[in-house]
Order: C-alpha cells, then sequence, then structure tokens
C-alpha cells in the first residue's frame, strides 16, 4: 500500500508535466507556426506574397538586363468591380524606379470597401520585387459608381537571380466591405 | 520504350483483367475501359513521371515478391501440423544491420532519378506564351495574356447534358469530360499556366501533360507544359471543391501553330461581332433561345432545370424574376454577396445577361412578357445602377 | 476494505465506473458502433458510385457522406478501439490494479458520445453536415461551410479533449504503475507502441485544436488566419493541418503494430525477432512522423527545396517500418505456426500493410506525386494501410483476447469464415482503386466517365461483401459472449506470453490489486 501512495505522487508529476505539453503544443500553433510560416513566406515567397513597403535606396541601374514585368488584374468571388491594370507588360531594368497604376471602378448601388492581394510568378523573385509604393497596402475605398486610379511603384532588385526574365504580378481584389463595417 | 513498358505492365496484369472478364489490347491515347495504368502522356515531363513510377513500382514489385516468397514459405515449412519444434533464437544483430542497411541504399538509389525529374518538371525557362487559369465554383476560365491586343477570356464548363447524369439517357463516350470550350495550345510551344481560383481552392489537373497543380484564392501558382502531338487531352479538378467538384473538367486541345493563330483571329472576331450583337435589339424568341442555353451552362446546376430551385432560390414563380427589372439585373450582374450567388457580370457578356434575365423572367411559368436587350445590360453596368 | 466487490449492478455500473476492465469495453462497443455507422456512409458512397451517372444521391450529400465517413471512421471507430485495447491490456500487461487516473478515464470515454452527437446531428440541419472532407482545407471549411461547421468544431474539440486525457492517462499509467521487475524493455510490445503513441497524441491533438480554433475565429470573430482578404493565406491551413494529421496516421497504425507484435510469436510459438530493434523502429517512426507533413501538399506549389526535403524525409520511414516487416516474419521462421483466426488475420495484416507500405513509398516520390495526388490510387493507398492495417489488427486482437475476457470461446470456424470474407471482399474493393486511380480519377467525386465504370462496380460489389463481413464479427462477438464454450485455462493460447495470460480466465473485475513479481 505504501507503494501504491508513492506512486500516487508521481502521477501527479507525470500529469502535470503532460499537460504544460498540451499547452504549450496549443500555444505553439499561434505563437510559432503562424509567425514562422509568415517569416518563410516573405523568405522563399511562398505563394508569391510580397514584403511591406520598401524604403527606396539609391541604387546602380542595370541597363545590361531587362525585365519584362507582366500585370495581372482578378476579382475574386462575388466581387463586382472593374478592375484592369494600366499597363499590361512593362520592360524594366533592375534598380530602376518605377510606377504604373491599376484601374478600378465601382459599378455597384452601395459604396464598398476592397482589399488587393498581391501574388508573385515566379515565386522565387518575390523577395526581389520591392515596392515603394502600393495600394495594396492599404484598404480601397470606392464609392458607388465612382473610378479611381490606384498607384503602384516598385524597384526590382539588381539581385534578381540570372535565370528569370519574366515576373508577373498579380493582383486579387476581395470585397471586404461587411468585415469593415463589421469591425466598426 | 514507353510503349514497351506499358505493355510489359498489362502482360504482367494480363492474368487478373483476364479473370475479371474484359481485356482490350489496343495501345491508345484515348482513355479505355480496364485501363491499369498511369498514362505514358504527351510531354517529356509527363514520359519523366511515368518512367520513374514504373522504376519505383519494379523496385517495390522485386521487393515484395522476396519479402513475401521469404513470408509464405516460413508459414509453409515450419507449420505446426508438420510437428516442427520451434527454434528459440530472438536477434541477430548482423542479420539487423543488414536488413536497415540495404534498404537505405536502394532508397538512395530511388531518389536520385526522382530528384533529376523534379527539376525537370521545375523548368522554368521562358516560355512562349502565358495562360492564367481560374477556377471557380464550378467551371474554369482561361485568360490568354497578351501584351498586344485584349486578352482572350472564356469559360470553360461542363458539357454533358443533364439528362446523361441524371436521367436513363446513354452516355456518350466522353461523359463528364467533355466541356463547351476547351483551353486551346499550339504544339510544340511552351505554355506557362499561371494558376489562381476565385473562390475555394481547385486543382488543375490533365494525366496526360503530367500537369496537376492547385488553384489557391488570392495567390497564383505556376505550371509549364509542351505537347507535341496534337489532339484533345482530358482532365479534371482534383481538390474537392464542393458540390460539383466532380463536374468540372478540363479539356485541352493541341492544334498546330497555324491553326492556333486561327483560333486566336477567331476569338478576337467572336469578341467584335458580340460588340456589335450588343447594339442589336432582338425579338423575344431569340432571346429566349439564347437564354435558355446560357441558363442550362450558368444557372441550372443551383435553380434546377424547371427553375425549382436547389442550391439557389426558386426562379419560377420567384419575386426577383416576377419583380422589378433592374434588381433582376442587378442580381444576375453583382449576385448576391455572402450567398452562393455569384456575380456573373464578368462571366456572361452584356447580351447573354440580357437573354437570361428575360428567360428567366419567360419561363417556368413566369410569363412576364418583357425584354431585356444587351443595351439596358450594358447601360445599367455604365450607369452604376441605373 | 475492498477486497472482491464485483462491478455495481444496472446502468449506473457504466455510467459511473472507473474499472479499466468496464472502460475498455465501453470504448470497444462504442467504436463497434461508429464502425457500423461509419461502414454504413461507406455503403451509400459505394452505392452512388456502382455505375455512372447520379442514381441515389445528390453530389452534395455525397459530399457530406465522405466527409462523414472520413471522420467517424477515424476519430470514432479506430482510435477508440485501440484506446479500449489500451484500456483492457494496459494494466494487466505491465501488472497494475487499474489505470492511473480511474476517474479521469471515465470523464474521457463519456465525452466520446456526446461528441460524436454532436457531429453526427449535424445531418439533420439546415445546410446539411459538413461537407469540405476530413481534411477540411480552408476556405472550402470557413467562408464557403454550411452552419453545421460549428458543430463539427465543437465536435473536435470535444473528441480531441478526450484523446488526450486518455492519452495522459496511458503515460501515467505506464511511467508509474509497473510492477516491481517490469523495466521499460520488458514491457510488451502493445504496450511500448502505446506509449509512444501517446506521446504523439499529446503532443499533436491540442494542434488540431488550434487548427479548428483559429478556423472558428475565422468563421465568427473576424480573424484572417486562412483567408486571403485580411492578409491570411489558405495554404498554411494545410500546414497546421498536416503538421497534425501525419502523426495522426502513426497515432492510428502504432497499436496495431503493437497487437500484430503480441500475436504473431504467439502463433508461431517463438519470441519475437528483435525485440529492441522493434522498440527502437517505432520511436524512430514516431520522429519522423514530425518532419514529413508537407508530403500531403506536393501540389500547392512549394518551392523545390522544400519539395525535395520532404521526398527524403518521407523516404526514410520505409527503413524503420522495412525493419518492423522483417522482424514479423522472421519471427514466424523455424517457428511453429498455426492458423487460428487472429493469427490470420496478423498475417493478412503483414502482407496487406506491405502493399500499403509499397504505394505510400511510390506516394513519397514527389514527381510521381503529381499523377498519384489527389487521385483514387491515394484512396486505394490509405485503405490498405488503415483498413488492412488498424481494422485487420483490431479484429485479430478481438479473436485473442476475446476468450480471456469474457471465459468463452468463439467458434474457430466462424471466426475463419470472418476472416475470408474480411480478406476477400476487402481487395476486391481496395486493389482496383489502385488501376482506376493511376488511369486518372480523382477521389471524392459523385461520379466518373466511363472507362472508370468497370473497375468501380467490382468494387462496389466488394465494399458490399466487406460490409457484411462485419455483421459476421459482430454475430460472432455476441455469440461467444452469450454461448461460446467455457474455458477456464489462464493461458488460452499454448503459444502466449504475458502478464495477462498469468491472470484467471475469465479475467477477474480487479487484478493485480497487489503487484506480481517481473523476474
Amino acid at each position: 500500500m505504501t507503494a501504491t501512495s508513492h506512486k500516487k505522487g508521481s502521477v501527479k508529476a507525470t500529469v502535470s508535466k503532460l499537460l504544460l505539453v498540451v499547452v504549450v503544443m496549443f500555444a505553439f500553433v499561434f505563437v510559432v507556426m503562424v509567425p514562422l510560416y509568415n517569416v518563410l513566406c516573405d523568405v522563399l515567397g511562398i505563394n508569391g506574397k510580397t514584403g511591406s513597403r520598401y524604403e527606396a535606396v539609391e541604387a546602380k541601374i542595370d541597363t545590361e538586363r531587362t525585365i519584362k514585368v507582366q500585370f495581372v488584374a482578378r476579382n475574386n468571388d462575388a466581387m463586382p468591380w472593374g478592375f484592369a491594370p494600366a499597363d499590361k507588360v512593362l520592360r524594366v531594368h533592375p534598380g530602376e524606379l518605377r510606377s504604373t497604376a491599376f484601374i478600378a471602378s465601382n459599378p455597384a448601388q452601395q459604396d464598398m470597401v476592397a482589399q488587393a492581394i498581391p501574388s508573385i510568378v515566379p515565386s522565387r523573385a518575390a523577395a526581389y520585387f520591392n515596392k515603394t509604393e502600393c495600394f495594396c497596402f492599404n484598404q480601397q475605398p470606392l464609392k458607388a459608381g465612382e473610378e479611381a486610379d490606384l498607384p503602384l511603384q516598385f524597384v526590382i532588385d539588381q539581385a534578381l537571380p540570372e535565370d528569370i526574365h519574366t515576373i508577373t504580378l498579380s493582383y486579387t481584389l476581395f470585397d471586404i466591405s461587411e468585415r469593415v463595417a463589421a469591425a466598426h | 520504350m514507353y510503349r514497351h513498358a506499358k505493355q510489359l505492365w498489362q502482360l504482367a496484369i494480363f492474368p487478373l483483367i483476364a479473370v475479371v472478364g474484359g481485356f482490350s489490347a489496343s495501345v491508345v491515347a484515348e482513355p479505355e475501359r480496364w485501363e491499369v495504368n498511369m498514362p505514358v502522356g504527351a510531354t517529356e515531363v509527363s514520359r519523366s513521371i511515368y518512367d520513374i513510377h514504373m522504376l519505383i513500382f519494379g523496385i517495390s514489385c522485386v521487393i515484395g515478391v522476396a519479402v513475401f516468397s521469404f513470408m509464405f514459405y516460413s508459414l509453409w515449412a515450419y507449420r505446426k501440423t508438420k510437428g516442427h519444434k520451434p527454434a528459440t533464437f530472438h536477434d541477430n544483430t548482423t542479420v539487423e544491420i543488414l536488413w536497415t542497411v540495404v534498404p537505405f541504399f536502394i532508397l538512395l538509389g530511388m531518389a536520385w532519378p526522382a530528384t533529376k525529374t523534379m527539376i525537370e518538371i521545375y523548368d522554368t525557362k521562358d516560355a512562349d506564351m502565358d495562360i492564367l487559369v481560374t477556377g471557380y465554383q464550378w467551371k474554369w476560365s482561361y485568360e490568354y495574356l497578351r501584351e498586344d491586343g485584349e486578352n482572350i477570356k472564356f469559360f470553360s464548363a461542363l458539357a454533358t447534358p443533364q439528362e446523361e447524369i441524371y436521367g436513363s439517357s446513354g452516355k456518350n463516350e466522353n461523359y463528364l469530360l467533355e466541356v463547351d470550350n476547351p483551353m486551346v495550345i499550339p504544339a510544340g510551344k511552351k505554355v506557362r499556366l499561371l494558376l489562381t481560383a476565385n473562390d475555394v481552392i481547385h486543382s488543375w489537373w490533365v494525366p496526360d501533360l503530367g500537369v496537376k497543380k492547385d488553384a489557391i484564392p488570392g495567390f497564383v501558382n505556376e505550371a509549364w507544359t509542351r505537347v507535341n502531338e496534337e489532339g484533345l487531352y482530358r482532365g479534371q479538378c482534383a481538390e474537392l471543391c464542393g458540390k460539383d467538384h466532380g463536374f468540372m473538367p478540363i479539356v485541352v486541345k493541341v492544334t498546330s501553330p497555324a491553326e492556333f493563330d486561327s483560333w486566336i483571329g477567331e476569338k478576337q472576331q467572336e469578341a467584335t461581332e458580340i460588340k456589335e450583337l450588343m447594339a442589336q435589339n432582338f425579338s423575344l424568341e431569340e432571346l429566349m433561345e439564347r437564354g435558355e442555353a446560357v441558363y442550362q451552362r450558368a444557372c441550372l446546376a443551383c435553380h434546377g432545370a424547371n427553375g425549382e430551385g436547389g442550391v439557389g432560390k426558386a426562379i419560377a414563380g420567384s419575386p426577383v424574376a416576377m419583380g422589378d427589372i433592374g434588381n433582376h439585373i442587378d442580381i444576375v450582374v453583382n449576385g448576391v454577396p455572402g450567398t452562393a450567388m455569384q456575380a456573373f457580370g464578368g462571366q456572361l457578356n452584356d447580351l447573354e445577361a440580357a437573354a437570361v434575365t428575360t428567360y428567366q423572367r419567360n419561363a417556368f411559368g413566369n410569363n412576364m412578357g418583357e425584354l431585356v436587350q444587351a443595351v439596358d445590360v450594358y447601360n445599367f453596368k455604365k450607369g452604376g445602377g441605373e | 476494505m475492498g477486497e472482491h466487490h464485483g462491478p455495481a449492478t444496472g446502468m449506473t455500473r457504466w455510467l459511473f465506473t472507473t474499472n479499466h476492465k468496464d472502460i475498455g469495453t465501453l470504448y470497444l462497443w462504442f467504436s463497434f458502433a461508429m464502425f457500423i455507422i461509419g461502414g454504413a456512409f461507406a455503403m451509400v458512397i459505394r452505392a452512388e458510385l456502382f455505375q455512372p451517372g447520379m442514381q441515389m444521391v445528390s453530389p452534395a450529400f455525397f459530399n457530406q457522406m465522405t466527409t462523414l465517413h472520413g471522420l467517424v471512421m477515424v476519430f470514432g471507430a479506430i482510435m477508440p478501439s485501440f484506446v479500449g485495447l489500451a484500456n483492457w491490456l494496459i494494466p494487466m500487461m505491465i501488472g497494475a490494479p487499474d489505470m492511473a487516473l480511474p476517474r479521469m478515464n471515465n470523464l474521457s470515454f463519456w465525452l466520446l458520445p456526446f461528441a460524436f452527437t454532436v457531429l453526427l446531428s449535424s445531418l439533420f440541419m439546415e445546410g446539411g453536415a459538413p461537407n469540405f472532407g476530413w481534411t477540411f482545407y480552408a476556405p472550402l471549411s470557413t467562408t464557403y461551410a454550411p452552419p453545421s461547421v460549428t458543430f463539427f468544431i465543437f465536435g473536435v474539440h470535444i473528441m480531441g479533449a478526450s484523446s488526450i486525457m486518455g492519452s495522459i492517462n496511458i503515460i501515467a499509467t505506464v511511467m508509474n504503475m509497473r510492477a516491481p521487475g517490469m523495466t521499460y524493455m520488458k514491457m510488451p510490445l502493445f504496450v511500448w507502441t502505446w506509449l509512444i503513441t501517446a506521446f504523439l497524441l499529446v503532443a499533436v491533438m491540442p494542434v488540431l485544436a488550434g487548427a479548428v480554433t483559429m478556423m472558428l475565429m475565422d468563421i465568427h470573430f473576424g480573424t484572417s488566419f486562412f483567408n486571403a482578404a485580411g492578409g491570411g493565406d489558405p495554404v498554411l491551413f494545410q500546414h497546421v493541418f498536416w503538421f497534425f494529421g501525419h502523426p495522426e496516421v502513426y497515432i492510428i497504425i502504432l497499436p496495431a503494430f503493437g497487437v500484430v507484435s503480441q500475436i504473431i510469436p504467439a502463433f508461431s510459438r517463438k519470441p519475437l525477432f528483435g525485440y529492441d530493434s522493434m522498440v527502437y523502429a517505432t520511436a524512430s517512426i514516431a520522429f519522423l512522423s514530425f518532419i514529413v507533413w508537407a508530403h500531403h501538399m506536393y501540389t500547392v506549389g512549394m518551392p523545390i527545396a522544400g519539395e525535395l526535403f520532404f521526398m527524403y524525409a518521407t523516404m526514410l520511414i520505409a527503413v524503420p517500418t522495412g525493419v518492423k516487416v522483417f522482424n514479423w516474419i522472421t519471427t514466424m521462421f523455424k517457428g511453429s505456426i498455426s492458423f487460428e483466426t487472429p493469427m490470420l488475420f496478423c498475417i493478412a495484416f503483414v502482407f496487406l500493410f506491405t502493399i500499403g507500405g509499397f504505394s505510400g513509398l511510390m506516394l513519397a516520390i514527389a514527381p510521381a506525386d503529381t499523377q498519384y495526388h489527389d487521385s483514387y490510387f491515394v484512396v486505394a493507398h490509405f485503405h490498405y494501410v488503415m483498413v488492412a492495417g488498424a481494422v485487420f489488427s483490431m479484429s485479430a486482437a478481438v479473436y485473442y483476447w476475446l476468450p480471456k475476457w469474457c471465459g468463452r470461446m468463439y467458434d474457430e470456424t466462424m471466426g475463419k469464415i470472418h476472416f475470408w470474407v474480411a480478406f476477400i471482399g476487402f481487395n476486391i474493393t481496395f486493389f482496383p482503386q489502385h488501376f482506376v486511380g493511376l488511369a486518372g480519377m480523382p477521389r471524392r467525386i459523385p461520379d466518373y466517365s466511363l472507362q472508370f465504370a468497370d473497375f468501380n462496380m467490382i468494387s462496389s460489389v466488394g465494399a458490399f461483401i466487406y460490409g457484411g463481413a462485419q455483421i459476421l464479427f459482430l454475430y460472432n462477438v455476441i455469440r461467444t459472449i452469450v454461448a461460446g464454450k467455457k474455458v477456464d485455462d489462464p493461458k488460452v493460447w499454448d503459444g502466449a506470453e504475458g502478464l495477462e495470460w498469468t491472470l484467471p480466465t475469465p479475467a477477474p473485475y480487479h487484478t493485480f490489486t497487489t503487484p506480481p513479481q517481473v523476474k
């Protein structure tokens, strides 16, 4: 009987250690996995995600190379806006600061808010595509029937791998009117 | 060589098939009944995949035969009824190290060619053309990205009639693998596919091309293909994407470059013609005829063959179809946010939207007697609603 | 005090029991009920797929069936059945009087019927049951899910809590309640595999809980973990899910390895070959299961380095798995083998599980997976592992230990008939699915093109046979309990080894109240 009561104590110790593991693993999902995934996406360009605003540094323009930059605009799901790139293709030298725009219009009868989500292919290029100004950094409200030019300014890093000659930048427009309304 | 391997494989599997009841000896590109193996396919990549598949399968078979022979021999030779006295040994370090190390080297032998094939699949060298492939619930759209001139964009949906799926009418040989507008590409050209989705995750899979890539909403994936042989290649969506996941096939039509150019020309012509048609006024009969075709393609899956509803609301006797025209057009063009009713403004041209609205207002006993012309839809879109 | 008081009588015995044998029985019957329900869903699926065209159900309902079939079988049938086995056997195998935490044991069982009532009640809700597959990928399971998804999340949370409690209990028991002399390296392999499984469960069930919590927050509280519109990413869901999901696969199969490692030596009348390497192999499989998850995601568009890493890591699993198979076969070699029903199921296990292992190796090859991924080849593969692996080993376990549990012997002829019907039915069902998968049939489709028709019809016929085999199983078990021939030899099987066989047959309600001395 003394042996059993001795064991009771160590059972308690085992259980508390295991409960700690459970709590740690649950937290691991939120505290480690999610941020780690986001970091990996930034570094490896998973899904062609691009980083946040880039502070332009004076850089040499590499006129030896010309990169074809393609622009694609899409609407997600039931998003009714008109959305198209002003330039379908730009030919750019690495290091050169370039501007273009996307044209958006809201044909609906109510005011709406949109969020543009960028994605770059090849995803390896994402880390070298630096945006100094982009409408995707902010939400885009448009009143019913309103039209707007959404600006984009970018520079391609000279360190872009040699074998990449074409970069496609796609923006998908999501309707976030309801989410914004719910948040207020 | 590929053909050869395929025949060998069929020979190996022959007894099984013969027992089950049927056999077809011909080796053709079109899918056939009783097919037991992966297609060799029509691209370099699909052939490499087939080769690596057969290699791993072959090695597995050899190991399997050896292991199972040893097992069945042991079961037979050391059965109790034979009166054999059991041995008592329970380990042997040499043997145990051996069967840990040897499989490791076999695996190395598999990893090497697999890596080579993987690198081949990821060949990112410049492509001759780009197509943006978008997965929708439940159809695909293809947009040919063109530097000069307008992009060519169209939807590609299941062409198999509902009667073949639900009714007792016979099924044609391409049942569930046929679409209204196939994706057309020129033979011998490297095509880059940019894959994305409109709503949920889909996956674009054409076995003969050796391409399967997920289409993810908001993000773009890429895949490449170069098909040298002209012909039709069929595939399906491979990622569960909701109700009609089984009903969104893919058809790729590979033509000669010359034919491809004339197809592009036709598509552009079509776009111009549609613009002209938009300016015309149609009679009720004409609109009903066009509208019925659009309805079957775009509305029927959710609203039912007789407008009785299903996933979507009933159209027959609906307050929308029998109410204000402006509101009806608004719902067709902009959808109903937060529901399964999509915005069709981007999927249907103005004439199609007008025709289907007219159809819905006059079919299924709604008989409103009103016409909606393309220009009405155009004005609606332009005027932000009015 | 409390010398040999028997069980309470009536319903209260089962509701309030803290006895490991009672709780084991509850788990086993519950899992069998779930097995029948999940099986009924499978019958609906196979009936619809019997021929091309939609005949029986709507595509929407078909998706609910595939989803619930997967969820019920994985979380309701297979996992609880092994927990039931652990409850019955682990105390008896290590010489303990009961589980370490008897009251928590009661709670962890009674959470399960509650969880599955919540889950299955969704069938009768507006919008239908979950229809996004048992892997519930976002955004199909979030933005585009039916309203019942909230109940699904609730159900998963409860059954996850049940699993965690169950595994904490098992670890606490094994670590603290072993009889004197029962060192770790003397423990029966079934105890070892369960100990490792329980650690896996404690590590990954919270991850699953995290995944569904994120879903819940996305759906109801405006976060955007998996929603691109708010800066989230649907692919993140797949990473989190499979970080849980791949260890989950081993959670299901490791106890099965344990069962087979007990039974094969008994009927070969020869000690298990390579006990130590079995333990190390199990541990390495458990470790590797944490670094291979993305092999379920070869087509999402990972960088090539990622694809290659997960391919190499996955291939590595073949090494410890191979060691296990070689050990089992060498155990048979030079034994004195008899072929009672439990042994037949174990031989079939080794044979069919190895086939599933080979198709698993093929699936590990990233470039070839371009064609296999999400095709019926995958369906064939995991049913060879889950059914011929987990379910066959469970059948073997029931026939092997049932005489010890109830003191009555099953009818050997009926047992063998059950085995052969199950074996033949299983293979007719799932072998042709390799073919249609390779030929290009995607999984989770309610209707298919004509070239897949013949094999699908065969597959459906096989499924009905295999379904019928389970009725035989139920009949055999009930008949044994009610009218089986009485046995009272402690060692029911002449080749059986282990502490549980030193106890009287049937095993008394309380066992090992004084711990045995293990030499």
